[in-house]
């Protein structure tokens, strides 16, 4: 147990190096002490002139002794705590010597009483040290006593999660917003006016088939696209417009693993002076590249929107293969994620923008086909069930 | 539209494979959805003639057979009761393979060598529309002279591919064999063959034969007709049928057979009349008279209006114009003289009449896109030009057309310019106009402007956008430069609703709830489901007029039901805890007959069970969402009945004294409806109440310097008496320096009169100036004490 100087009890007179021989040497009742601290500790007998009361410094040297030894057996604080009331307390042994210095010479008394407080301070010093000995061990056996199984579960906190179709949406919305865009909304039960006529889609039009509609009355229906958002947004709202418009919409489709009589598109707009196919294939293109990856890339095939012209549909390189080919992408190596193309000048008259000064491209994506491609949803259905086990995935 | 590759090369020379053919269609616009490759599977297979059969030695039901297969002769054992000696048969030989990964050996059969097998028109994946015959039961016996040892796939026309289009509406110049043909010229940069039209002399006059006369010329712009004398009607040759079959059409007999073959090459859909049938040997274009009956075709009995145009002779009417014809003129094996009609009908009408009477014909589907007015006359001249080559029949000199439409050229005066400021695109007048001359557009440049012809086959080119897809999609849609736009920069950001919604979502998840999303249609029976009976509590519903079913077929008004039907199927399929959330809209008409669009009003559904879920559970919840929309302070929970509900454990929400929500146990007769066995918890609430009112600013308040003095409160009271009620008379009577009451035991039972609880709370006082003293608390306390036992009659325990 070495102490160095930090531990230095400063009741010690001085500090000294220790002398293994001093003037002490020759006599039987100072055991030569072993250590240095015993060093520090014992300094002070120096200056203890040890003719004059040898009984009475015996007595403390064999108290101290006792003590010594008691305290070496001591394993406990509870012991400890009792050695301390023995030895230190009102009527402990070193008390009770100190009671009895009355009977000394006045002159003697200081020395002898230096050397019973000096003996009390290296006793509690001791314990002191025991008793952090004895804690530290207390300490590790408790924590040894608590070893648990950490592999075993945790505790269970309940945290719900979004729908898969809206942790999509979020992150589409994200990189749209990131461009500039904002996001508008529009009503799901619509006017024939604005989800067809006002689209370029009039009654009796061919296209009206593709896109088989549920109606409320003759000239109300459920939507059948996010599109009829485009207009109402160019009446409210003077160029230039850049919007998405999230939307659930309705096509009357049985039921199976594709198909589903309601889904969701995420619809977009952009309305300015000089806005160019070109702006079309860059926007997509980075939206693509967000996405899905840095890697992915995208290809535009003509087709045909009434309300789109030039038209045109946006095929992502595959996400499965990278565009090598396989059973997703039908081994064609892309797959065809959203419709397109500049606004169609009728579209823009309807909505009281003028063709002749700006002009716009649109767009429309399936956020169910999108949701379900990254993440390898095989059904449309399962996202409508909502079972737990199904959503907890996301 | 299917269209088969060895048909197409007639009119376009194509020498690239036939993916690569498909490639370049598809990103010309012309989209290529499939390639079958006819045959596919079948090698080795040759026309062979058996010579010789003879019985098996060791088998009754076999027999040895000896067939020519042109450089030797084989023998061969089946057990096809068909054969006979003389007849061309398909003969697979030894290695030979079969659609499905057959392959055939030779090997021994009851002791005798059999060194091949005789081939069954199923084995060899054909059905009677590929060759008559091929499905009966036993060897495929083949028809006409084919020499020995020939590729069976040769002799039967297999050696092709088809390629299935996806034509957009707008392109029905492309529901055609030419129309392809025409783009596949373009998209090859090859050159276009239209097949050579020309009608031999014919027999006497047409005008003496039959007259037309056009009562409606509106729905009936143009009617072209012809009259072939001395019909033999009889099978089409094999090449016809065959063509017919890759392209998806029966063949019926050759009259009928041309008509469709000039619509499949043509895109013009044709009709034959047995004109001995047709009264008065005139055709009568007109409405059909209302109630009027006619069968068609396909032996269905229709009941016609007035807005439908027929074909009629002088007494009734022989055919749904554009549409299908009539049973009564149909062309049958006795038929000997015919009218070849070629019509242009108003695409609206056809389209509505076809969709009146539910008849989708590749007739109607055609006429209601828009056909070319000049392939009318055309598409009659290449018919007839058919029966003379085929031999069917004595074509009378003349046509009869009726013409009202105009025929007059479209002309486009097009800002070329305009052109590239759409597409991003820095191209000349000339590459302009090299690219719309090789799709049949003549062009003439004038300074700015560039002045169109379009071509009669393109109805769907109307001004500068058109002309800007045309040129996109030749010059390459890939080839346009990408750009990211000029201009304004414009700020990307959510609004506050949109911020706020994401709130409320991110609190509810936060909570347990799970997000799902369910169908906004629903069942009219969902209040009978909800235990709502009083007709007074039936919400006005939005109907559809066409659901697809009862079930679908009411817009909901809440969003109760799908949640309880997501928790039962959850329950079914043993998951143990479920806990929801939908945000959606429930559609509440203004009025009924709806005249109005319906009020789209979003609402906040929770729904949950679970071992441990109760009613303070998910009021809890609630709460905590309220408190972060800072909406806490000025809710209320009032103790409500409703009959979807458990009487005792409902409450309305009210936020700022107004009725926004309720929340509550599912009543067990509820649940029962539901198959759910549990206690089911669900709150409602009107999200824009909660969205209007929700206070997003944060304010600091200093932390507390002075220490906060506690004191408990065991109050009993009639078990009637709220825990609102007590908190709010605490608080009154507290005043500022009371910062906090909580109820943290409410006790009945033993030491507690029947009829009375107790409740414990603990109050919490705290000055923000000073430290609160003994006395001052004491004396608020106690003020406390009295104020309860005078309002609410609660005494100290
Ligand atoms: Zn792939």
């Amino acid at each position: 147990m070495a102490v160095g100087p930090a531990g230095f009890n400063p009741l010690s007179l001085r500090e000294v190096s220790f002398p293994t021989e001093t003037k002490m040497g020759g006599t039987t009742w100072l055991i030569k002490p072993s250590s240095h601290a015993w060093a520090k500790a014992f300094s002070i007998y120096d200056d203890i002139d040890e003719r004059r009361e040898p009984w009475m410094k015996a007595e403390l040297e064999q108290i101290r002794r006792e003590a010594e030894q008691a305290l070496a057996r001591i394993n406990n604080l509870q012991d400890l705590s009792s050695f301390r009331v023995e030895y230190l307390g009102k009527k402990g042994k070193l008390t009770q010597i100190l009671r009895g210095m009355g009977n000394l010479p006045a002159e003697e008394r200081p020395q002898i009483g230096q050397l019973a407080n000096q003996i009390r301070a290296y006793l509690e010093e001791e314990i002191e040290k025991k008793r952090k000995v004895l804690e530290e061990e207390a300490l590790n056996q408790r924590l040894r006593d608590e070893v648990i199984d950490v592999t075993m579960p945790g505790r269970r906190h309940y945290r719900g999660k979004l729908h898969p179709l809206n942790i999509v949406l979020n992150e589409i919305k994200d990189i749209f917003l990131g461009m500039g865009f904002e996001i508008a909304e529009g009503p799901e039960v619509e006017w024939d006016y604005y989800n067809f006529e006002a689209l370029n889609i009039p009654k009796n039009h061919p296209a009206r088939d593709t896109q088989d509609t549920f109606y409320i009355t003759e000239n109300i229906l459920l939507r059948t696209h996010t599109s009829p958002t485009q207009i109402r947004v160019m009446e409210r709202q003077k160029p230039p417009i850049k919007i998405i418009v999230p939307g659930r919409v309705y096509r009357s489709d049985a039921v199976d693993a594709t198909h589903s009589p309601i889904f969701h598109q995420v619809e977009g707009l952009v309305i300015d002076r000089n806005i160019t196919m070109g702006d079309l294939k860059g926007v997509l293109d980075v939206f693509a590249k967000e996405m899905f990856g840095p890697q992915t890339r995208t290809q535009f095939r003509p087709h045909h929107f009434p309300f789109t012209e030039p038209s045109a549909e946006m095929d992502v390189s595959c996400t499965t293969c990278g565009g090598k080919g396989c059973r997703v992408c039908s081994y064609t190596g892309w797959i065809e994620i959203l419709g397109a193309g500049m606004v169609h000048p009728k579209v823009l008259k309807h909505g009281g923008i003028d063709p002749e000064k700006y002009s716009g491209f649109a767009f429309g994506m399936g956020l169910d086909r999108i949701t379900n491609l990254k993440y390898g949803i095989d059904d449309i259905r399962l996202l409508f069930e909502n079972d737990i086990r199904f959503l907890e995935q996301f | 539209m299917l269209v088969p590759l060895k048909w197409l090369k007639e009119y376009v020379k194509i020498d690239v494979p036939v993916e690569q053919l498909a490639h370049r269609l598809t990103m010309t616009g012309t989209k290529v959805e499939g390639i079958t490759r006819l045959g596919e599977g079948i090698s080795n297979v040759v026309v062979g003639r058996i010579l010789e059969i003879r019985p098996h030695p060791n088998a009754d039901k076999l027999v040895v057979c000896v067939v020519d297969v042109g450089k030797c002769k084989l023998q061969i054992v089946t057990g096809a009761p068909n054969v006979k000696e003389g007849q061309l048969v398909p003969v697979a030989l030894d290695g030979a393979t079969l659609p499905g990964g057959y392959r055939i050996t030779t090997t021994s059969l009851r002791g005798v060598e059999s060194c091949g097998m005789l081939c069954s028109g199923q084995e060899l994946g054909l059905t009677d529309e590929d060759y008559p015959g091929a499905e009966v039961d036993g060897i495929l016996i083949l028809q006409e002279e084919y020499p020995l040892g020939m590729d069976i796939r040769e002799a039967l026309g297999l050696d092709d591919h088809v390629l299935e289009f996806e034509i957009t509406s707008n392109r029905p110049d492309c529901l055609s064999v030419i129309g392809i043909a025409r783009e596949a010229s373009v998209a090859l940069n090859s050159s276009f063959i239209p097949p050579h039209i020309e009608v031999k002399p014919g027999v006497g006059d047409v005008n003496a034969e039959a007259k037309v006369l056009v009562e409606d010329p509106y729905l009936c712009p143009r009617y072209c007709a012809r009259v072939v004398k001395d019909v033999k009607v009889g099978p089409s040759p094999r090449w016809m049928q065959r063509r017919l079959a890759s392209a998806g059409v029966r063949p019926i007999n050759n009259i009928v057979d041309i008509t469709n073959y000039v619509m499949l090459e043509m895109g013009q859909p044709m009709h034959a009349f047995d004109l001995d049938k047709v009264a008065g040997r005139t055709i009568v274009v007109r409405r059909a008279r209302e109630g009027e009956k006619l069968v068609t075709l396909d032996d269905k009995e229709r009941l016609l209006s007035s807005d439908m145009l027929v074909i009629a002779d002088v007494e009734k009417p022989i055919g749904l114009a554009g549409v299908m014809g009539g049973a009564n003129t149909e062309i049958t094996d006795g038929t000997k003289n015919i009218l070849l009609e070629s019509a242009l009908f108003d695409r609206g009408s056809i389209r509505k009449t076809a969709k009146a009477l539910g008849i989708r014909s590749e007739a109607s589907l055609r006429f209601e896109k828009g056909l070319d007015i000049h392939a009318v006359r055309v598409a009659l001249d290449r018919a007839a030009q058919l029966i003379q080559e085929l031999g069917a029949g004595t074509v009378v000199e003349g046509v009869i057309d009726v013409c009202h439409g105009s025929l007059e050229k479209r002309i486009l005066e097009i800002p070329w310019k305009r052109v590239n400021g759409l597409l991003g695109l820095n191209l000349s007048a000339d590459e302009m106009a090299d690219i719309l001359n090789r799709l049949e557009f003549k062009v003439e440049i004038k300074g700015e402007y560039m002045r169109i012809e379009v071509p009669s086959f393109r109805q769907d080119i109307e001004g500068v956008a058109d002309i800007a897809e045309e040129v996109a999609r030749i010059y390459g849609y890939n080839n346009i430069p990408m750009t990211l736009m000029e201009g304004t920069v414009s700020r990307g950001r959510k609004t506050r609703r949109q911020k706020l919604m994401d709130r409320v979502k991110d609190v509810l998840v936060g909570t347990g709830l799970y997000e799902v999303v369910t169908y906004s249609f629903t069942s009219p029976r969902v209040y009978e489901s909800l235990g709502i009976t009083d007709p007074q509590l039936i919400p006005k519903t939005v109907r559809i007029l066409n659901p697809l079913g009862e079930d679908q077929s009411i817009m909901r008004t809440t969003l109760i039901p799908s949640l309880l039907e997501v928790l039962s199927r959850n329950r079914n399929r043993g998951i143990e805890r479920c806990q929801i959330f939908e945000i959606g809209p429930a559609f509440l008409p203004k009025s009924l007959p709806l005249e109005d669009l319906p009020e789209e009003k979003p609402l906040l559904t929770i729904a949950e069970y679970g071992p441990d879920i109760d009613y303070y559970d998910l009021k809890g919840k609630v709460e905590v969402l309220l408190n972060e929309l800072g909406l806490l302070a000025e809710a209320e929970f009032v103790p409500h009945v409703h009959p979807t509900f458990h009487p005792g454990k409902t409450a309305l929400v009210k936020l700022g004294g107004k009725e926004t929500g309720i929340l509550g146990e599912i009543h067990p007769k509820v649940a029962e409806n539901y198959q759910l066995e549990e206690r089911v918890l669900v709150a409602e609430l009107e999200l824009d109440a909660l969205l209007d009112s929700a206070k997003e600013e944060r304010r600091f308040r200093p932390l507390p310097k002075y220490p906060a003095v506690e004191r408990d409160l065991a109050l009993v009271v009639k078990k009637e008496v709220l825990a609102a009620q007590v908190e709010s008379c605490i608080r009154e009577l507290g005043g500022q320096l009371l910062e906090k009451v909580e109820l943290f035991d409410v006790y009945e039972g033993a030491q507690i009169p029947e009829g009375y609880k107790s409740m414990a709370y603990s109050l919490s006082y705290r000055a923000s100036d000073r430290t609160l003293t003994d006395e001052e608390v004491n004396s608020l306390h106690d003020n406390i004490v009295k104020g309860l036992e005078q309002k609410l009659g609660a005494r100290l325990r």
